[in-house]
């Protein structure tokens, strides 16, 4: 049974930018090997959290959102639990609403993107 | 005479009940997104904790919603699960 999932996972901010990349290829990788479809990432950066996780304030989060078979989940959070940069992280099944929601997220966001770019030609 | 003694300096503060409607509904919101602290800072008091349906007015069945992902947003540290000065 193919369904939508969203994953967000917080990384320790002691990563420099090149590990930070290499911990979201590695997972990106995990999730196109066993034939999951990714349909949508996002890099929220370097934000502060609300409560200190383990001894930290801030961290890196980063948001998946892909489509594959229901027992691929639990390889995917035994890999996460696995990976001491993993702070936390939390796995979604999305139901047609939530799908609804983040198209409509997505077209909005490109929509803006495509504003600015087209202010910035302007302005040039 | 003796009826009206009792006399108010200020007149009594009647309380207009305003009728409390489930926004989800009214503007036809269908999901709760755990990943949005702003709106969801909405349902929560100073301490943090999640407001009760009577004093929101929402539908039980949104209201559970908005808990489950208020949880959710706590478990990510993006909303604090107690704090004294959240607003």
């Amino acid at each position: 049974m193919i369904n939508q999932y969203e994953t967000v996972f917080i990384a320790t901010p002691v990563l420099s930018e090149a590990q930070m990349k290499e911990a979201v290829n590695k997972f990106r990788r995990i999730i196109t090997d066993n034939n999951g479809e990714l349909i949508h990432e996002e890099d929220w950066g370097l934000k502060k959290l609300a409560y200190p996780i383990k001894k930290k304030s801030t961290g890196f989060y980063y948001l998946f959102e892909f489509r594959s078979e229901g027992e691929f989940i639990n390889k995917l959070e035994t890999e996460f639990r696995r990976d001491e940069r993993i702070m936390r992280f939390l796995t979604f099944k999305m139901d047609k609403h939530a799908i609804a929601y983040s198209e409509k997220k997505r077209k909005m966001n490109s929509k803006t993107a495509e504003n600015k770019n087209e202010q910035n030609q302007k302005e040039a | 005479m003796a009826q009206n003694d009792i006399r108010y300096l200020t007149p009594l503060a009647v309380e207009v009940k305003k009728k409390k409607y489930c926004r989800f509904l009214r503007n036809r919101i269908k999901y709760v997104d755990y990943k949005d602290p702003q709106f969801l800072k909405r349902f929560l008091n100073e301490q943090g904790k999640i407001l009760p349906r009577r004093i929101t007015g929402t539908s039980l069945k949104f209201q559970r919603k908005v808990a489950q992902s208020v949880k959710r947003a706590r478990h990510l540290a993006l909303l604090p699960y107690v704090t004294d000065m959240m607003k």
